[in-house]
Parts: structure tokens; C-alpha cells; sequence
């Protein structure tokens, strides 16, 4: 039997360290681990002992990239351990807030980080070089993404307005009408880009992946649903912990995730949203996903490119849907008075579902605080991906099958950050002496 | 059109903190006439504020084997930055790629300088280190004079 191992020691464009060992005998592969070795941060044990109004400020800092998918979803855990609803214009104005971090966490996956492997190139300086109006466009839409995060969240990185019961200030109408024209321009830029991204060269493979997403009975779905996933889960938030767990593998700081009844990885993210939930496009990002060549459920991870574009294209809709309708919610917040008991949310972060739980006491002190980031839930599903593809590609020599690993996880767009965090690969073809 | 002077980097992981804290100490230092900004280092947000600038001073931590505090003064436009130039990057993709970035789409401004401190580490919630910190004035200082001397010898 021949054997085989091949080693990729850093995984470039991607947001935090790991590393992959992948160990091939024959046709067969033996072992696939997907190495998070960077340190944890240790934030639920950080936010322990804080004031339960603290916690959007802390869990913002767990990620750059998507704040405000944490100040999101620990604001909502808050409120319901607290007992309170907003109301309407208050989550509206927290979805338009989500829909600008959609809209510059997915154009920089897509263009600065995954689009380059579609294209056989280096990175998106070789991108701008062929074609720089592409790149630039791109550049715009993200800069309108955090356009809107500035205008409600008070700045682009860490947003600081956002507190539990809504806002500490709720942004003047100017302020949000000023948005509107860019976020007219981004819709058609975005399908523009899509149609772009339906020219790409996708490999052909697919898994028949558990989608697991929140759907809402109305709209696509950002701050607020139910759990469900393409096999027949329905749950509320707070049964999460009762049909899904975490384990902690040798190999990771960061634990893994899986479906308690039978163990099984699942998928969050782009493909599970849109999969169980594409009758909550509008029709018209419908239409525009069809010619894109999508259909209602996309099972190729690669094509995920495609999908964040769909959400993209969708968001800059919806941005500017909520941006018309804006008035200034008065007042910016409601009260939420601290009492002994437990919240659980999920929202969406642009690369999947995160879950919170937070136990809290009468006197606001945090008791208790869980967190179970996207990057965790899709880590077994990442290497189901790697060790299907490998499968099908043998023939492929070294480098290239490493490549092709390398694009596979990116598909993911992983936050090994938030995971908590680099990636070095081995591949291991054992017997033929490959290095 | 004000120059731009941009501090990058993440106040909560240490001597990553230089290029904002630089930053910080300029903007308090009462200087008018130029724009200080902060930024967490990803490349995208880099090109698309220096776009409206001629001229942009940046200030980033680096590693290089030098000694802590150690201030490289770089001409950007002149030539590419060091690979990896930065210290911690978004996706392993920092300043360096940025300047490239915007070289490749021919929209660098007609200045870029770039200020690299040296750093001694970067673990979370860390303070700057002593020799990062008196760096982090020394080049505060340093751009306060330049922009002071470019502004006094501006042509009406």
C-alpha cells in the first residue's frame, strides 16, 4: 500500500493560527486534524463577576471582523434572562446594524481572501492588477458596509452604541438618510459581483451536509428565529445545549461541536442560511441567485463564494429598506432591570450561527457565561470536507492537492480568532515518501 | 487636502498597540492641519481612507530582529515594504499587501511614509513595553515636526 504525507505548515487568508495534518494510505485517508493551537482567550470566564450590561463591550472584542454578531447576540441573551422585548424600531435598527457587518465581513472573504483561488492567483494584489475596477468596487461595497456600522454602532471596529435595551444614542435621521444612495449603489454593485462570481471555475463536489440555521417566520434570518436544521430540528435557543455539545479534541483550542443524538457534524454559515431559508429572499435576490446558477440548496462548499454574494446582494436591500423607513426610535432604549435567571440567543454572524448563555444574579453580576462560536460548530465539517475531497482528488500531486485543502478551508472562512485560533498543514502520503 | 496620519494596530494585544497609541499622543499634541485616524490593519479599510489623501504617514508595529523600539522610516511609494511588513495582521494580510494593493490599482498616494516600531511582544491585554512606549513618542514627535515644517512651507 503505498502512503503518503504532505505537510502545509501555514495556512495564509485566514483570521487566526492553525494548522492541518492530513495522513493518506493508498486511496484511502487515515486521518485528517485540523490543528487550532492558538491560545484561548478565555472570555467566558473573563465576563464572570462583570455587570451583565457589560458584556456587548467585552464580547465585541472577541472578533475584528464580526462585533457585532457578538455584541448581537449577548445583548439578546440579556434581555431574555431579563424577561424584555424590544420594540420593532429598535430591532430594526439592530438588524440594519447586522446588515453592514454581513455586508464587509462577506466582500472581504469574498474578493480579498477566497476569490483569489478561483482564479489561480496568488492574492487579491494580483487580482487588482488584472482587473482594479473589480477591486475597487469591492473596496466601496465593504467601505459601505462599515459605513453603516460607524452610523449606528459609533464606529466601524468594536462598535460602542450598542447596549442591552437597544442604544445608547439612536442616530439622527440625517445620519442614517446619508447612507442610502451608497447603499442604492451596493445593491447594484453587489449583482454585479455575483454575476462576475458566476463566471468562476468551481470544482465539482458536494456533501450532503445538516444545515443548521435560525429561520424566522418572516424574514431572512439576522438577530432573531428559531433553530432548525434540514433534518428536522426545531428548537428554541434555549434547547440548544440539550441537541448539540461540545468536545474537546487533543489536537484544539478550540472545542468542537456536534449533534448530541447521534454525534454527527453539522454545517452553519452561508450555505445552512441560505439552504433553509431561501423563501425568505425577496424574489428578486431569488432571481438574481438562479442566473447566478444556484439553486434553492447549494451543496458545494466552494460555491459558498456564490452565496455570501446572494447575502450580500441581500443585504444592501435590506440596509436600504430599513434605511428608508428609518425615524429615530424614542427612546434609543428600553429598561432592563437586572434578575437571578438564565438567557440563551443565537443570532447569525456572517459565518454562521453563535450562541450565548448567560446566567446572571438580581444584583447584575454575571454568573455564568457560554459562547459557541461559528468556527467550532463547522470544525468536524471542515475536516468531513477536506477528507472528501482528498478522497477525490489522489491523482492530484502534492502541492496541488495541498492547494486545493488550503481553498477548501477557506471556503469556510473561517475565524480560527474566534475558535479561538493559524493553520499549518501535513499532508502525509504514507509509503511514497512525498514530503 | 489634510495629510492623513494613520496609527495601525489592536491596543488590546501589547506592542501591537504602537501604531494607535502614536497615533493618540499626535492627536493630543494639538497639532491642526492633518487628520489622525486609527485603524485595526485590514488592508481593504488601509487603501480605501488613503484613496482621498495625497499625502499619509502610517505607523505600524513590525518584527525583524531588531531591538524593541527600534523606528524604521520607510518610503512606500518608493519602494514595497518589507513581505509581512506589520505585526498582526487581519488573515495574515497586512500593510505590506495594502500599499501593494493600492500600487497595483495605481491609487497610492503621492506620499506615503511609513513608520515602523519595532516590538517586543504581543500578548493580550499587555501594556506597551517600555522601549515601544518611548518610541511611540519619539515618532509622535517626529511627524508633529515634519507636519509642522511641510504646512509652515506650504505655499499660500
Amino acid at each position: 500500500m503505498t502512503k503518503r504525507t504532505i505537510k502545509v505548515d501555514y495556512l495564509a487568508r485566514v483570521e487566526g493560527e492553525g494548522a492541518l495534518h492530513v495522513r493518506i494510505a493508498g486511496d484511502r485517508v487515515e486521518h485528517v486534524e485540523l490543528n487550532i493551537f492558538e491560545p484561548p482567550r478565555y472570555f467566558e470566564a473573563l465576563l464572570r463577576g462583570r455587570d451583565f450590561r457589560e458584556a456587548p463591550d467585552i464580547t465585541a472584542r472577541i472578533c475584528g471582523i464580526c462585533p457585532v454578531a457578538y455584541q448581537m447576540s449577548a445583548v439578546h441573551a440579556m434581555e431574555a434572562a431579563c424577561g424584555v422585548t424590544l420594540p420593532t424600531p429598535l430591532q430594526d435598527l439592530r438588524r440594519l446594524l447586522y446588515c453592514g457587518e454581513w455586508i464587509q465581513s462577506h466582500v472581504l472573504h469574498a474578493f480579498m481572501l477566497h476569490a483569489p483561488d478561483f482564479l489561480g492567483l496568488a492574492s487579491v494584489v494580483e487580482i487588482a492588477k488584472r482587473e482594479p475596477a473589480l477591486v475597487q468596487q469591492a473596496l466601496r461595497m465593504k467601505k459601505a458596509g462599515n459605513a453603516i456600522i460607524a452610523a449606528v454602532g459609533g464606529r466601524e471596529v468594536h462598535p460602542i452604541n450598542v447596549k442591552v435595551g437597544g442604544f445608547y444614542r439612536a442616530p439622527r435621521r440625517d445620519e442614517i438618510a446619508g447612507l442610502r444612495d451608497e447603499l442604492a449603489w451596493g445593491r447594484d454593485a453587489a449583482a454585479a459581483a455575483l454575476q462576475w462570481a458566476a463566471g468562476l471555475d468551481y470544482p465539482d463536489f458536494e456533501r450532503d451536509y445538516q444545515f443548521v440555521a435560525l429561520r424566522h417566520a418572516a424574514e431572512y434570518p439576522m438577530n432573531a428565529g428559531r433553530i432548525v436544521s434540514s433534518r428536522g430540528l426545531d428548537i428554541g435557543a434555549a434547547a440548544y445545549e440539550q441537541h448539540f455539545a461540545e468536545t474537546h479534541e487533543p489536537q484544539s483550542t478550540a472545542l468542537h461541536s456536534h449533534l448530541i443524538a447521534d454525534g454527527s457534524a453539522y454545517l452553519v454559515g452561508p450555505l445552512a442560511r441560505y439552504a433553509l431559508n431561501f423563501d425568505r429572499l425577496p424574489a428578486e435576490v431569488q432571481a438574481a441567485a438562479k442566473a447566478a446558477g444556484l439553486g434553492a440548496v447549494c451543496r458545494n462548499p466552494y460555491q459558498s463564494l456564490l452565496v455570501r454574494l446572494v447575502e450580500v446582494l441581500f443585504a444592501f436591500g435590506e440596509a436600504l429598506r430599513l434605511a428608508e423607513a428609518y425615524a429615530p426610535p424614542e427612546p434609543a432604549s428600553v429598561e432592563v432591570a437586572p434578575q437571578d435567571g438564565s438567557g440563551c440567543w443565537a443570532t447569525e454572524a456572517p459565518r454562521g450561527l453563535l450562541y450565548h448563555r448567560y446566567a446572571i444574579g438580581g444584583d447584575s453580576l454575571i454568573r455564568q457565561a457560554k459562547i459557541v462560536p461559528p468556527t467550532s460548530q463547522n470544525q468536524p465539517s471542515i475536516e468531513a470536507d477536506l477528507r472528501g475531497v482528498i478522497e477525490a482528488n489522489l491523482d492530484m500531486t502534492d502541492d496541488t492537492l495541498r492547494h486545493r485543502c488550503e481553498q477548501t478551508i477557506r471556503n469556510y472562512d473561517p475565524c480560527i480568532s474566534c475558535a479561538t485560533h493559524f493553520l499549518t498543514l501535513t499532508l502525509d502520503r504514507q509509503g511514497e515518501g512525498a514530503a | 487636502m489634510r495629510p492623513l496620519v494613520i496609527g495601525i494596530g489592536n491596543t488590546d494585544r501589547g506592542d501591537d498597540g504602537a501604531g494607535p497609541v502614536a497615533a493618540g499622543l499626535l492627536e493630543r499634541s494639538g497639532l491642526t492641519g492633518a487628520l489622525v485616524m486609527t485603524c485595526r490593519g485590514d488592508p481593504a479599510d488601509l487603501v480605501t481612507a488613503w484613496q482621498e489623501h495625497v499625502a499619509v504617514i502610517a505607523v505600524d508595529a513590525c518584527v525583524s530582529g531588531a531591538e524593541p523600539g527600534t523606528v524604521f522610516r520607510l518610503d512606500a511609494v518608493r519602494d514595497p515594504l518589507p513581505e509581512g511588513f506589520g505585526a498582526v495582521s487581519t488573515h495574515g494580510f497586512g500593510l505590506a499587501a495594502a500599499v501593494e494593493l493600492a500600487r497595483a490599482m495605481k491609487c497610492l498616494p503621492s506620499v506615503l511614509t511609513v513608520y515602523g516600531i519595532e516590538a517586543a511582544g504581543f500578548d493580550a491585554g499587555a501594556p506597551l513595553s517600555a522601549p515601544v512606549a518611548t518610541a511611540c513618542r519619539a515618532v509622535a514627535d517626529e511627524i508633529a515636526q515634519d507636519l509642522q515644517e511641510a504646512l509652515c512651507t506650504k505655499p499660500a
